[in-house]
């Protein structure tokens, strides 16, 4: 995935291209309707973040991403993009600032791949030559070989893949700012993942500001850097980070809507490579039996890791079996449970499970093994994760009604058009993780 | 992450000729049939033993003068019916208009139930007994299918479709010239057609005011007694309404868009 020869890449992965987006006191009523269907909202979205709107149906969450880019015009209130109003701005001219995404992509079918890519740069007068070159780069971009794909019409593609090809078309004009509305919800679980993943490195990437709308609450805790749950009216109960969602839910609505097994999403959320790893003896092939069974009881270790000559772990003898051996033996046993350090600690204990030992063996770069992962490590991990959640967010952006019910969870004494990331340095230590999610199957990337 | 990430599309291959061998079996057959009837009748009419009054009726350049008149009824009525339909389903199926949709499907509904041969005739006591007059009535048949599946076509179009393009900022004009109208072009083209095809028929039914074509045919074949002569202009009316229903389908199907095909 090369971006760095492309003519029109302005972002590098450091650099925020994103832009914050501000709803400031935001109504939408609808005539005929006593109740209004967004009421009062203010929300603050802060720049080069993945912000999740979810909630249950017709709570107002995809009114409330509709009005940010004026699809729904609000009722009152403005809306804010960096540092410009754009409430009274062209409603045309705005949109073509913001990508947008819908669910299955919402490909027009009578056009290619290109074309349909080719929308929005075409509508700003991009020249021909400018165009090709990036709907090749975007097609690049969401893993699509563009001289398969380009010249198919979308119902020559998957799922999966007129997906993919939304994104490349809400991204065309390199718009600071890409809403998403249910986007993966319209395809399989095993797609869904990949897309998501893929999402995850796009954005670390791009680092644009992403609001995306979903019922799915696993899908806003693996994306969202910060979720805002909604209840009827699109009134905010909570809006936080994942984890203290997880950890510290507003109320019993946000419980509920968390569903059973907060604690195990918890897990996703943290890095093998991120928990003190228990020690090990390490032992090498043709070692004798009885020395390192010495050692182990020296260490008052029940284990010792028998790794090959590149320090990959081949075995995991006990002490018994190493008192009956005479020499280390040689080879590979395939059963090992080996688990990398960037997996998160949900697939650790997963791995731990299956393999019935209650452990680990953890590998770092290049497969060498780097120590032991324990239930106990698990449950020490978490039971940190808890404590450093529990504490309050510093500067945290805004998200409050007007109406009558009271917010949870937020300061209201924070500044309402703070610029740039207003969490940056309470972020930063997650933000690390969840950037890395997708980064699994996909370590070749920078 | 490679290009084949996902599962490869099953469809790619497999639905590209799905619908393409029927059809131009169907576009083929249909000219062929026609052809051959016609040089059939041709052969009948150089060789059969005719009356003086048949051979009158049915010499050639007679002939081809009242196919003339019969295409020129059916054409101009028909240039009127797309000018007139096609703006106003498209007008209806926009939101501040929706409303008068109801209404003016029912008008449009009584100009077809109304039995063509009476309002053919009681346009003519009004208006005069005129090639025009001819026109109007036609027009008014024939206008139901144009502007009915003017209106489905851009209704069934998906909506998420048209919210997608408004979302990327396109206008609403250029969401409905660029997205909604290529999309609704199969229907529209096939209430074209069948518009076409009614017209040809009713055409026939403008003898009785006046305006020719090849109703003379029918009319004179009543009127005189001449069966030869009525069914050589029933024959020719239905290879006419035949020939112009695969104009319209040859139409439907170069201008339906590649995606969709």
């Amino acid at each position: 995935m090369s971006r760095t020869d492309s003519p029109t890449a302005s972002s590098s992965a450091t650099e925020v291209s994103g832009r914050s987006i501000l709803l400031d006191q935001v109504t939408k009523r609808y005539p005929g309707q006593s109740a209004p269907a967004v009421d009062g909202i203010t929300l603050e979205i802060p720049a080069g973040k993945i912000v999740m709107l979810v909630g249950p149906s017709g709570c107002g969450k995809t009114t409330t991403l509709k009005m940010i880019n004026r699809l729904i015009e609000p009722t009152e209130g403005r809306v804010v993009l960096g540092d410009d109003d754009v409430t009274d701005i062209d409603g045309d001219e705005l949109r073509r600032r913001i990508g947008y995404v819908i669910q299955a992509g919402g490909l027009f079918p009578h056009m290619t791949v290109a074309a349909n890519i080719a929308i929005v740069p075409k509508m700003l007068g991009w020249s021909k030559d400018r165009i090709t070159a990036r709907v090749d780069e975007l097609l690049e971009l969401v893993s699509l070989d563009p001289a398969t794909y380009r010249d198919r019409f979308p119902r020559e593609l998957s799922g999966g893949q007129q997906q993919r090809v939304g994104v490349a078309r809400a991204l065309a004009a390199d718009p600071p700012v890409l809403l998403m509305d249910e986007p993966f919800g319209a395809v399989d679980p095993i797609t869904r993942q990949r897309l998501q993943d893929e999402l995850i490195n796009i954005q670390h990437e791009l680092q644009k500001t992403i609001v995306i709308v979903t019922h799915d609450f696993d899908e806003a805790v693996k994306l969202g850097d910060w979720i805002v749950v909604f209840s009827e009216g699109a009134h905010i109960v909570q809006y936080d980070t994942p984890e203290r969602i997880l950890a510290e839910p507003a109320n019993e609505f946000v419980e509920n809507f968390i569903g059973s097994g907060a604690g195990l999403k918890q897990l996703t959320l943290t890095r093998v490579r991120d928990v003190d790893l228990a020690e090990a003896v390490v032992a090498k092939a043709g070692e004798s039996g009885r020395e390192v069974a010495a050692r182990v009881e020296a260490a008052g270790h029940e284990h010792a890791v028998v790794v090959d000559d590149r320090g990959r772990p081949a075995r995991w003898p006990s002490l018994r079996q190493l008192s009956r051996l005479d020499v280390v033996p040689d080879g590979t046993d395939p059963q090992l449970p080996v688990i990398g350090s960037g997996a998160t600690l949900n697939d650790a204990l997963d791995t731990m499970l299956v393999s019935s030992a209650g452990a680990a063996l953890v590998t770092g770069r290049r497969d060498a093994f780097v120590g032991v992962i324990t239930v106990e490590v698990v449950m020490e991990a978490i039971t940190r994760a808890r404590k450093a959640a529990a504490v309050a967010l510093e500067g945290a952006p805004v998200g409050t009604n007007t109406g009558p019910l009271p917010v949870v969870g937020q300061p209201q004494d924070a500044p309402l058009a703070a610029e740039g990331d207003p969490a940056e340095g309470a972020e930063a230590e997650t933000e690390g993780d969840r950037v890395a999610d997708g980064a699994g199957p996909a370590g070749d990337r920078p | 992450m490679t290009a084949v990430a996902d599962a490869p599309a099953a469809s790619s291959s497999a639905g590209r000729p799905r619908r393409a061998r029927p059809s131009w079996l169907g576009l083929v057959v249909q000219p062929a049939a026609v052809a051959v009837v016609f040089a059939a009748f041709c052969v009948w009419l150089a060789t059969a033993d005719l009356t003086t009054a048949e051979r009158t009726t049915l010499n050639p350049s007679a002939l081809v003068t009242y196919t003339g008149e019969h295409l020129a009824l059916t054409f101009a009525s028909a240039a009127i019916v797309l000018v007139l339909a096609v703006p106003l389903g498209v007008l209806l199926t926009r939101r501040p208009f929706g409303r008068a949709a109801g209404p003016v499907l029912v008008l449009a509904n009584f100009g077809q139930a109304a039995p063509a041969v009476g309002l053919i005739v009681l346009l003519a006591l009004w208006l005069g007994f005129s090639f025009w007059t001819a026109v109007i009535a036609l027009v008014l048949y024939a206008a139901l299918p144009v502007l009915r599946n003017t209106m489905v076509g851009l209704q069934s179009v998906d909506a998420r479709l048209v919210e997608a393009g408004r979302g990327m900022g396109m206008s609403a004009a250029s969401v409905l010239f660029r997205v909604e109208l290529p999309l609704a072009v199969p229907v529209m083209l096939s209430g074209i057609r069948t518009a076409l095809v009614l017209l040809v028929g009713s055409a026939a039914l403008a003898t009785f005011i006046g305006a020719g074509g090849l109703g003379l045919l029918i009319t004179t074949g009543v009127n005189l007694f001449l069966p030869k002569v009525l069914v050589s202009g029933a024959l020719l009316v239905a290879l006419l309404a035949l020939l112009i229903d695969w104009l319209g389908r040859v139409v439907e199907h170069v201008a339906t868009p590649k995606g969709l095909r």
